[in-house]
């Protein structure tokens, strides 16, 4: 029973991608390319390496806001770091991964010894990260990056990009993790019921601690690739980034609430949003449309999950006789 | 005495993944009776009043009321009709003033504006009329559950209540609010109210009810009058075999200390001290918010500790947060079983291994064989009745949910278990066997505190007594000067 009902959520995204890859693949015989869809894989592979860690932070039952922000302040920080104070290349980008990786720890610390929403705290940290990105370098992008640190973002695995293997990598390693290891099992539980998880002698503070750094530090290594593939530390990266993975994540079946999600559902969710922006660009639809599409297949995917929930319930109800339709007065 | 049917339910069913909770069951309801429906945990008793207060649509049947037939019940209709449901799980909103939720939905109204000063003169006639003192403009987060429970009951009667469905209403009350909720009982029933009441309690059912239906595995096995039928009888009926209510004796005390606990203070409960013997079931009585519960939550280390010290077989505990306790030998198997002591959404495998993950990992990798192996070996030492081990614990059964809390422990190898109300909404076929399971877990050397409010079990089930009143520790009875008579003068604090 329980089986069935979990594949459903998991695969509703891989579904509504095929969908969707049927119908521009019917009008454009672009997309169809197997090229396109490399690009396709390549567009999404950093949002994906983000959703990832957001897929912990809520099943957790948290959320967290600040992780698009991390892009760009990882970014400018480790290009400034290797181009104007001559740090090494791979020291530089460690160092910018390692500063993601701790405001990750402080949302996690900030929301776990003060009780606030992790949706106020990570909103402000938000803000304070993207100030950070434009102080450090004050609102100016750093160019001229060292030829070798083009590989990571740029490079190809025979005909696979590098983001593409380390998105699915980590895919791998974060679907293990989550189904089949004790911190895992951990991170449903809180999501599920605290109050029991704590009493069965869960430390629930340190998962969900763990949770953010997590995501925080998956978000600095977005930022790396991000910084490799543009060529250039922008301050700016990542301004609706933590929307989109977000929606990503909830297409996919991960529950808003806590609980209940998978990285499969997940990186069908991510696909989707790059499919949508791939195929619309390509039908030469503004970036207006796209957004209204987005907007749309959320809203439409979701609630029709949730309407097939409730109305399963109901759909074995008669009226038996006409006196009982009274009752809606 | 011929009396109007006022209420009809016809072939009534209900399926559920996996169940069939109500198999066509018919009753009828006469106007202005007390009416008990009584069943095991499971029955359909729940799902039963769900159809009539229209929180679910059955698949099949119909109700008739006032000469109309309805397929089913919506809530609004059952509002309209002036059917009023205290459910066990109380349906208050915790941050609003008890007049606010004494009047939810229907506040009284000036020019449009919701009329503060007139809806607590109100609710303070209502609870006049029910001969109790609470302030309307306190916040219902800050009662207790027996003050909780009457703001309920006062929400049905600030509307226009015709049939009242009470769902296990004394389960969280003591001695004296029980007997006020009766004369409130009595006092609707001479109003005319018709009462439809389910309780495990049968002393309460042969008190205050007319007439009663039994149910059982979701069939109606039939509506007796109360008064032509003996306890016997109906618990034959309600279990369909003979059983004994009798208690199982604990017999494997030794005079071996295995747990003690000195001057141990905090949660507003103060120098507690006792000796707990290997084997031993040791009972904890008092009233309601005597601080039984807060004493044992410090002990388990749920909540902070302002004093003293205890050892278990030898070693200080530290008490600092439930993961230590557990590691340390004691397991807490909480009141609020749904929210505290299973995670409702995760299979009963995942409950039962989430305090113990240690023994199936391996570098923190869970080896699903080991875990499925030592579940299903628990699932049917306690004989939990589930088709599978995947079940979601939230589908289950009062009894089977509290002995998958109950799997949690002994798969851990807890010293020293403390059960807090280890029966309540527990009905009374499981109870036994929970019984006999407390005595097992004796006999293999662990040993129990137990919390109890139901006098009988506490006296049936404990070798030694702890009283408690108003948080402090009043006295503890051997079992030869066992009484209800004594408990009740120490938890009184009459000594």
């Amino acid at each position: 029973m329980r089986k069935m009902k979990i594949d459903v959520k998991k695969y509703v995204s891989w579904i509504i991608l095929v969908v969707l890859v049927l119908f521009f693949s019917a009008f454009s015989p672009r997309f169809r390319q197997i090229s396109n869809a490399i690009t396709i894989l390549r567009q999404v592979s950093i949002n994906g390496i983000l959703a990832v860690g957001l897929v912990y932070v809520l099943v957790s039952g948290g959320i967290d806001l600040s992780l698009g922000p991390m892009l760009g302040f990882t970014g400018t920080l480790a290009a400034m770091l290797m181009v104007e104070n001559g740090i090494p290349i791979f020291a530089a980008c460690l160092i910018g991964i390692f500063a993601a990786t701790l405001f990750g720890l402080f949302n996690g610390l900030s929301i776990t010894a003060t009780n606030m929403p992790p949706l106020i705290s990570t909103l402000g940290m938000s803000y304070v990260i993207k100030a950070a990105a434009y102080l450090i370098h004050g609102g100016m992008p750093v160019y001229s990056l060292p030829k070798e640190m083009q590989t990571l973002g740029q490079g190809y695995v025979g005909p696979i990009p590098i983001p593409v293997i380390i998105f699915v990598v980590i895919a791998l390693i974060g679907a293990f993790v989550l189904k089949r290891t004790s911190y895992g099992r951990g991170v449903f539980a809180i999501g599920s019921n605290q109050e029991a998880s704590r009493l069965s002698g869960l430390n629930v503070k340190r998962i969900q601690v763990a949770v953010y750094t997590v995501a925080g530090f998956l978000a600095g290594l977005g930022g790396i690739i991000m910084m490799s593939r543009l060529n250039a530390g922008q301050p700016g990266t990542g301004a609706d980034t933590s929307m989109d993975i977000i929606i990503g994540c909830v297409l996919g079946g991960v529950s808003a609430s806590g609980g209940e999600g998978s990285i499969v559902g997940m990186v069908g969710g991510v696909l989707v949003m790059g499919v949508l922006s791939n195929g619309m660009t390509i039908l030469g639809l503004n970036e207006y449309y796209q957004l209204l599409m987005k907007g749309a297949v959320l809203v439409i995917s979701v609630g029709f999950d949730y309407y097939a929930r409730t109305r399963k319930a109901e759909k074995t109800v008669r009226i038996v006789r006409s006196e009982g339709k009274k009752e809606k007065e | 005495m011929e009396k109007r049917t006022l209420l009809s339910m016809r072939n009534i069913s209900k399926q559920y993944p996996g169940v069939l909770a109500l198999d066509r069951v018919s009753l009828d309801i006469y106007e202005g009776e007390t009416h008990a429906l009584v069943g095991e945990n499971g029955a359909g008793k729940s799902t039963f009043i769900k159809v009539l207060a229209g929180a679910i649509r059955p698949d099949e049947g119909e109700i008739e009321l006032d000469g109309q037939t309805y397929s089913h019940i919506t809530p609004a209709l059952a509002r309209h009709l002036g059917i009023e449901v205290i459910y066990q799980e109380f349906n208050l909103m915790p941050t609003l003033s008890v007049a606010e939720n004494v009047f939810m939905g229907n506040y009284p109204k000036r020019y449009g504006i919701i009329d503060h000063r007139e809806m607590e003169r109100r609710t303070d006639e209502i609870f006049q009329s029910m001969g109790v003192r609470i302030d309307p403009r306190a916040a219902v987060s800050g009662l207790s559950m027996a003050y909780m429970q009457l703001v309920e009951i006062a929400k049905a009667l600030a509307k226009k209540v015709r049939i009242l469905i009470m769902d296990e209403p004394t389960a969280p009350l003591t001695a004296g609010e029980v007997e006020v909720l009766f004369q409130l009982m009595d006092k609707l029933h001479r109003q005319g109210v018709t009462i439809i009441y389910i309780s495990h309690r049968l002393n309460e059912i042969f008190r205050v009810t007319e007439r009663l239906t039994v149910i059982r595995d979701g069939c109606k096995i039939g509506t007796f009058r109360t008064g032509e039928m003996t306890r016997e009888q109906l618990i034959c009926q309600m279990v369909g075999r003979e059983l004994n209510e009798t208690f199982p004796r604990n017999t494997a005390r030794t005079e071996e200390v295995a747990l003690k606990v000195e001057d141990l203070s905090g949660n507003g409960v103060e120098d507690i001290s006792f000796e707990l013997h290997r084997g031993e079931i040791l009972g904890f009585g008092g009233l309601v918010g005597a601080g039984r519960t807060e004493i044992m939550r410090v002990l388990s280390g749920v909540d902070a500790r302002t004093g003293g010290r205890a050892w278990l077989e030898g070693k200080e505990l530290s008490m600092k947060s439930p993961r230590i306790s557990i590691r340390e030998g004691i397991a807490l198997i909480p009141e609020d079983r749904k929210r505290q002591g299973v995670v409702l959404s995760l299979p009963i495998l995942e409950n039962v291994i989430l305090p113990n993950l240690k023994l199936v990992t391996k570098y923190s990798v869970i080896n699903r064989r080991k875990e499925g192996a030592l579940v299903s070996e628990q699932m049917k030492a306690l004989r939990i009745a589930a088709p599978s081990m995947r079940q979601l614990a939230g589908n289950l059964s009062g009894g089977n949910q509290q002995k998958v809390v109950l799997a949690k422990w002994l798969l851990s190898r807890s010293r020293v278990l403390i059960f807090d109300e280890p029966t309540r909404g527990i009905d009374v076929g499981a109870k036994q066997e929970i019984y006999k399971l407390m005595c097992a877990l004796c006999e293999q050397g662990a040993s129990i505190i137990m919390i109890s409010s139901e006098m009988e079990e506490l006296l049936g089930m404990s070798d030694r007594i702890v009283v408690l009143c108003e948080g402090r520790q009043e006295g503890i009875l051997k079992r030869e000067d066992f009484s209800q008579e004594a408990v009740l003068a120490l938890a009184s604090g009459n000594q």
